[in-house]
């Protein structure tokens, strides 16, 4: 038997505080249901960042932890597993910590690993809360995305980084109507739900990449179903938002 | 008392009856929000001449007022707000419509406590625990723990009654001018991993936690092993509960350690708290359609964590989850519960958010149905013996109206 392909989920106890540590167990049960052998490794803080583990799974978390946590993945093996080629996934303030600078507790601009040609500061208005609909700007996705932001950053992204959706409805980066960024085997988004269940095709994009071949097709009948109703849930919600401005246009510059 | 405050007592009063009699509703909120209109100083003015207990944390404030309640009722009347009205108008409508009662027990919503600690001055404050809840509201966790440390420095007076297992409990309780510190257990730790203080790792063993900065497990007065609990005076009790789990120990340690100011004996305050049963249909034991069920309420990870550690094993399970604004917007932390214990036992999805209910328990490898009813939900759950309803706090709220509670 061969050995089991390995995910690994960064730091759950810093940046878990959002439920992005179940993209990882999506990861491995996408695997098992297709008979290939999968393992999660939970990464603590004490621990070395495996080298050479087939994914790698960041999530969201408060401002502190995200600075406690980019001082630890300094100059380490998440670098190199990107570097070789190896997908990436990251969520919200894995995101941020992946790209040139961030802000961190105190509003102080902090270096980050680099690993993203972007910049995170404030977003000009209130903290970005809601459900996120997105349509994939990326070769092989397909599929309207959608997810929970809640982030009070704003990304900029540089040339060498490629948006990973265009904002349908909510926040995203909050920077020129798009969400997230991809850039070689690194994938980021502001997408909580978790993403991957939420998205299940977006899971099998990042699964492809790590087994290199094509998967068989799954039955998802009870994501679909959650798809359908959420998606419903934002065209509703865009309706009545639209009815609201109709009845009363947002002031001048507001 | 002020003449501006007696009409203001006064049209609560009337609003509360109107809205009562017309059948909105138990006229509690509306009651309170008539009073603080005509008087904003209300909250204030009716707490002259008490003595108040608060009680605040992310999960067990109703049980554990309940729990000092009782323990207080073996001295004297104690006025406290029930059916979690825990926002200044219900606590302004609690005070006004008890004129009597000298001692109080006040639950409060965690944000809400500097704002309640100013207006009512309370002589001890009992700080339970604090994790992730309703994120798209509070954002962080962090943020609420300063909030307390802020507030509870500015009142020196106040006794901080705290959970000494908590970090975030224990940075925010450093700021009162005196503390009790009670080690009431912390099954769930994920949301302190680094110190609230400095931001570094906080380092845990048997001896508890500490940070480089400094901030450490203070030593407990009270503390709790297993079921038994032991005083500052090194006397031990084995706390024999109406209620089921081990947080609910740690709960009523809390409360004796609270009682215990007012000079309430630790054994007179456990034997008080064993005639607590349900507390607002909480940990209730009924029958539904002639088949045994059981209400657990559970609104965040650490409570779902709980609550399922006192589901009976092999027991049917219902899994009923809203998102409404007292809920939370935002299922995610569905994946923060470890709903994988569940394997191997039939389990039913439902509430607003079944959906995501059922993709969770698929990938936690738990076989389940979906049913939207909630009453159908019960009716179709396979399986035998007493049915385990675990359900967030609107669709707990269904639940009880369901099995005729409220």
């Amino acid at each position: 038997m061969p050995d089991p392909l390995r995910i690994a989920l960064i730091y759950p106890s810093l940046l878990g505080t959002y439920g992005d540590g179940g993209n990882a167990s999506v990861l491995a049960q996408r695997l098992r249901w297709r008979g290939i052998a999968a393992e999660t490794i939970d990464v603590g803080m004490d621990d070395a960042v495996p080298e050479q583990a087939d994914v790698y799974v960041l999530g969201g978390g408060e401002d502190v932890a995200q600075t406690l946590a980019v001082s630890k993945l300094a100059n380490g093996a998440l670098g190199r597993a990107a570097e070789a080629g190896r997908p990436v996934f990251a969520v919200c303030a894995g995101f941020q910590i992946l790209g040139e600078t961030f802000l961190d507790g105190r509003g102080d601009t902090h270096a980050g690993l680099g690993l993203i040609d972007c910049r995170t500061d404030r977003l000009n208005g209130p903290r970005a809360v809601g459900e996120l609909l997105a349509e994939p700007a990326v070769d092989g996705l397909s599929g309207t995305l959608t997810g929970y932001e809640n982030h009070g950053g704003r990304t900029v992204l540089g040339s060498a980084a490629q948006p990973f959706a265009t904002v349908r409805s909510g926040v995203g980066n909050g920077d020129a109507g798009v969400d997230g960024a991809v850039q070689g085997s690194v994938v980021a988004t502001y997408l909580h739900g978790p993403a991957l269940a939420r998205n299940p095709a977006l899971a099998d994009y990042l699964l492809t990449r790590a087994v290199g071949s094509t998967l068989e097709p799954i039955d998802d009948t009870d994501e679909e179903e959650l798809r359908r109703e959420r998606l419903s849930f934002v065209r509703r919600a865009e309706r009545t938002r639209w009815w609201r401005r109709q009845w009363r246009p947002p002031a001048q510059g507001a | 008392m002020t003449a501006r405050f007696t009409l203001a007592r006064a049209a609560g009063a009337t609003a509360a009856g109107l809205s009562k009699l017309t059948g909105r509703g138990g006229g509690t909120t509306i009651g309170g929000r008539i009073t603080l209109l005509v008087d904003p100083h209300a909250l204030e003015q009716a707490a002259l001449g008490r003595e108040i207990a608060l009680v605040s944390g992310t999960n067990g404030k109703t049980t554990t007022r309940s729990l000092l309640v009782a323990a207080l009722r073996t001295r004297e009347p104690v006025v406290s707000n029930s059916g979690g009205a825990n926002l200044p108008t219900g606590l302004t409508a609690a005070l006004a419509t008890d004129r009597t009662s000298r001692l109080g027990v006040l639950e409060v919503d965690e944000p809400y406590l500097p704002r309640v600690a100013a207006a009512v001055h309370p002589k001890a404050a009992v700080l339970l625990n604090l994790s992730r809840d309703q994120l798209d509201r509070y954002a962080e966790v962090r943020r609420l723990a300063g909030i307390w440390h802020d507030a509870l420095t500015a009142s020196p007076e106040i006794t901080a009654v705290a959970n000494c297992d908590d970090p975030l409990v224990t940075w925010a309780a450093t700021g009162a001018g005196k503390q009790i510190w009670v080690s009431a257990g912390q099954r769930w730790q994920s949301d302190s991993t680094a110190c609230p203080v400095c931001g570094d790792v906080l380092v845990r063993d048997a001896d508890g936690w500490r940070s480089g900065c400094g901030l450490a497990r203070p030593t407990p007065e009270w503390s709790v092993t297993g079921r038994t609990v032991t005083d500052p005076a090194g006397t031990s009790y084995d706390v024999e509960l109406s209620l089921p789990g081990d947080v609910n120990v740690g709960n009523a340690a809390l409360a004796a350690a609270a009682a215990s100011l007012w000079g309430v004996q630790a054994r007179d305050a456990f034997d008080a708290m064993r005639t607590i049963g349900a507390v607002e249909g909480r940990y209730l034991q009924t029958t539904y359609d002639g088949r045994p069920v059981r209400l657990l309420l559970a609104k965040n990870p650490a409570g779902w964590s709980e609550a399922l550690a006192m589901t009976q094993p092999d027991a049917p399970v219902v899994v009923a989850v809203n998102a409404r604004a007292q809920d939370g917007r935002d299922p995610s932390w569905l994946w923060d519960v470890p709903f994988e214990v569940l394997r191997g036992r039939p389990a039913v999805a439902t509430g607003e958010r079944s959906r995501d209910v059922a993709v969770r328990l698929r990938y936690a490898g738990v076989e389940h149905i979906r049913v939207d009813d909630e009453a159908e939900a019960i009716r179709a759950a396979q399986g035998h013996g007493q049915l385990e309803v675990l359900a967030n706090y609107t669709a707990f709220q269904t639940y009880r109206r369901v099995v005729g509670d409220a």
